[in-house]
């Protein structure tokens, strides 16, 4: 039998997943189902909703309700259970392609309204489930299947970009720092707001193979050695910052949550009608 | 006891329907001209409860009230042409995930953004076939304010009883159309709602059907685990690459409409039973061709109607009875004919079929009706 | 954990539980042991000295396939 954390957690029985060996989204997936075990909410009314891709197909190894929805769309949908039913906690898992290119819109809006919903990108810079495209996350300049000679399109900080459109707690770590993938989760859940944590892994199969980056280990090195966590870059020099970026709590501002905002109307049409 | 009679407006019927219905989740994006919908649900929904949602796109208001079904809500979402086809792709998932919902278009001109204030009858065959791959569809037409408001009614209650996405297909005309309606006494509204498990979680096989080919729906959040995904999936719940599944699932989402077409058909006829010529039109068109016969029985044409009020499935049955006395069918419709492809295939040889086309954005008028009939006899 | 708890085809230690049967010898827990326990043998996982073994746990935080995890401790609660 697995891990205490795998039994209770997981679908055990639809494992071993699908993904490629070293692939990182297992790891990212485990630390989640940690971070909900650290929270305590009864398994019952948490909703994991994701979209299409290599991402989205960890709801099915988890035991909740969970909900496998089209390409990009999975915060539209995560948006109308969250306001039927707003005592559901309510997690995304979306991956860099579905959250910020076919799902970019629900995703600026979602952090906008601030609906209590924790979404999680799964960043590996590439569309895998179709063979590895460049997606809005590749780096400038590097290679995917439809981008032959190097990608010239600019790449989304996926943080700056849910922090300035209104999330109000986001969250960067990688697969390598599992530990804090599961307490930025932890932290996220709790805010009632919208939450982003994106999660950096990695795909040593298209991403990796097309840029010479590696073994998923050499990969997993280089999340370990290029990422300065919030605390520590506050004392770093911007030489010492150059081709490093940023992990930990990067934004914290809670503002009122939407669906509560929704109820305070339902509350005062109640009041003065009676 | 009965409301007072009302000056009431097609769109603003259809949203007292919806509430009557038990609508408590609303989903959307303005478009003319189904926004009134919009508005109404926003103003409506919060006073029972419910809850109202403006998406930042068409696509979102299609995704958000499959969510919010999955959570026991019923939910509906209004729109019309380029709205319409922006929601397909959900629609596909709604009918393969088994999630009652409500799709209203209020049909304008097209294609593209097209004429948006005018009305068309342009979505009759993308009601049926828009999503892509094999699929169910109930489709239902209203043709007057107060039919409006019932079929938005019936329209959850096949939602909920077949587990499927409903499409109400009204026109401009009826949208916005205002006629005096006496609303019937809640107590007079048949309310059906969805099959729910009664048997444990650890039971429960979430698209295990019944006999009615229906599987019971246990809301998210009641302690029914289960997955939902938009691939061919097995009585489980999860995805499958077994094609005898596939099979078996594309043809039984198929047949548990098929199976309930008695209960599901409807038309309204009248002069049928003499007529020479049969005059099949739906929406605001249905209203021109009982003024066109009307004339022309005063000129000694035995003409009659046929109005299909669930376009999809086609009721089929009756109009092949129909074909074998007639002589002639006339079918008026605001597009270049897509409806009579269907009259066509269920007539057969049985019957001469005339085409009525217009595609200016105005309705048919009932003088071109009877001009057209004078023409072909 | 108790030996019925073990499914066949798993191997323990004191220390730890491998499911071979998951594993896709990514090398992973391997590289990152900090007391260089784990080897790769026919792209599986096995520890080759136990003794080294500090169950520190990071196999089990970065095992993509949840095939490496902790022995239960005495006082833990059985799954």
């Amino acid at each position: 039998m697995p891990s205490v954390l795998v039994e209770n957690y997981f679908r055990t029985e639809k494992l071993p997943q699908i993904w490629c060996p070293g692939c990182g989204h297992g790891i990212i997936t485990r630390s989640i189902a940690s971070a909900i075990e650290k929270s305590g909410i009864d398994k019952n009314k948490i909703c994991i909703v994701s979209g299409i891709g290599c991402s989205s197909r960890a709801p099915g190894y988890l035991d909740f309700n969970t909900l496998h929805t089209t390409h990009g769309r999975a915060l539209a949908f995560a948006t109308g259970i969250k306001m039927a039913k707003p005592e559901i906690k309510v997690i995304v898992i979306m991956g860099d392609g579905d959250a910020t290119a076919i799902g970019g819109n629900h995703l600026i809006h979602a952090c906008r309204r601030n609906i209590g919903i924790t979404a999680i990108v799964y960043n590996n810079s590439i569309y895998g489930m179709t063979g590895g495209q460049y997606s809005p996350t590749t780096p400038k300049y590097d290679k995917g299947t439809t981008a032959p000679y190097g990608n010239i399109d600019k790449a989304f900080d996926i943080c700056k970009l849910a922090a300035s459109a209104g999330a109000t707690y986001v969250g960067r770590a990688t697969a390598y720092h599992a530990s804090l993938v599961t307490s930025l989760v932890q932290n996220a859940i709790s805010n009632e707001g919208f939450s982003l944590i994106e999660a950096i892994s990695m795909c040593p199969t298209y991403y990796g193979r097309k840029n010479k980056k590696g073994s998923a280990v050499s990969m997993m090195e280089w999340q370990k050695n290029s990422a300065i966590n919030i605390s520590a870059a506050a004392k770093m020099s911007p030489e010492a910052l150059e081709g490093k970026f940023l992990i930990g709590e990067l934004k914290n501002s809670p503002e009122p949550e939407y669906t509560n905002e929704y109820q305070k109307i339902i509350d005062r049409l109640k009041k003065e009608s009676q | 006891m009965k409301s007072k009679a009302r000056l009431m407006q097609g769109n603003e019927a259809c949203v007292e329907g919806a509430i009557a219905a038990g609508m408590r989740f609303y989903a959307g994006y303005p478009i003319t001209p189904s926004t009134e919908i919009a508005e109404l649900s926003a103003e409506r929904l919060p006073l029972v409860g419910g809850r109202f949602m403006q998406m930042e796109d068409e696509i979102g208001g299609m995704a958000a009230i499959i969510g919010a079904s999955l959570t026991g809500a019923k939910s509906m979402t209004a729109t019309s042409g380029p709205g319409f086809s922006l929601k397909q792709e959900n629609i596909g998932y709604a009918s393969i995930a088994e999630v009652p919902c409500v799709i209203v278009n209020v049909q304008r001109g097209g294609p593209s953004t097209g004429m948006p204030t005018s009305p068309a009858q342009g979505e009759i065959m993308q009601a049926r076939w828009g999503t892509h791959g094999d699929h169910p569809v109930i489709a239902l037409t209203p043709s007057s304010v107060r039919e409006t408001f019932d079929l938005t009614i019936k329209a959850f209650n096949f939602a909920e009883k077949y587990r499927t996405p409903v499409i109400l297909l009204m026109d401009e005309v009826i949208g916005h159309m205002r006629e005096k309606v006496q609303l019937p006494d809640p107590s007079e509204i048949e309310i059906i709602d969805r099959k729910r498990p009664d048997c444990s979680s650890e039971e429960y096989l979430p698209y295990e059907a019944d006999n009615d080919l229906v599987p019971p729906m246990a809301d998210f959040g009641t302690g029914y685990r289960y997955h939902v995904t938009g691939l061919v999936h097995d009585e489980t719940g999860f995805p499958s690459n077994s094609t005898a599944v596939a099979d078996k699932l594309i043809r039984r989402l198929s047949n548990k409409i098929e199976i309930h077409r008695d209960e599901i058909e409807s038309w309204e006829e009248e002069n049928t039973e003499d007529a020479e010529v049969l005059i099949l039109s739906y929406g605001c068109v249905a209203r021109s061709s009982k003024s066109a016969m009307n004339i022309l029985r005063e000129r000694g044409i035995k003409a009659g109607t046929f109005r299909p009020i669930t376009i999809w499935p086609f009721p089929e049955k009756r109009l092949r009875e129909l074909a074998a006395k007639v002589k002639t069918i006339v079918v008026p419709e605001m597009n270049l004919g897509q409806l009579v492809l269907e009259v066509e295939r269920i007539c057969g040889c049985n019957a001469k079929i005339e085409k009525l086309n217009k595609v200016s954005c105005e309705i048919i008028y009932p003088e071109e009706i009877v001009s057209k009939i004078e023409e072909v006899l | 954990m108790k030996m019925e708890d073990i499914k066949a085809g798993e191997i323990q230690n004191e220390k730890v539980v491998i499911n071979p049967a998951w594993c896709k010898g990514c090398g992973i827990c391997v590289a990152f042991c900090p007391v260089k326990a784990l080897e790769l043998k026919n792209d599986k996982v096995v520890m080759v000295d136990v003794d080294k073994c500090t169950q520190c746990g990071m196999c089990e935080l970065r095992c993509p396939d949840y095939a490496i995890y902790l022995r239960r401790k005495k006082n833990e609660k059985q799954g």
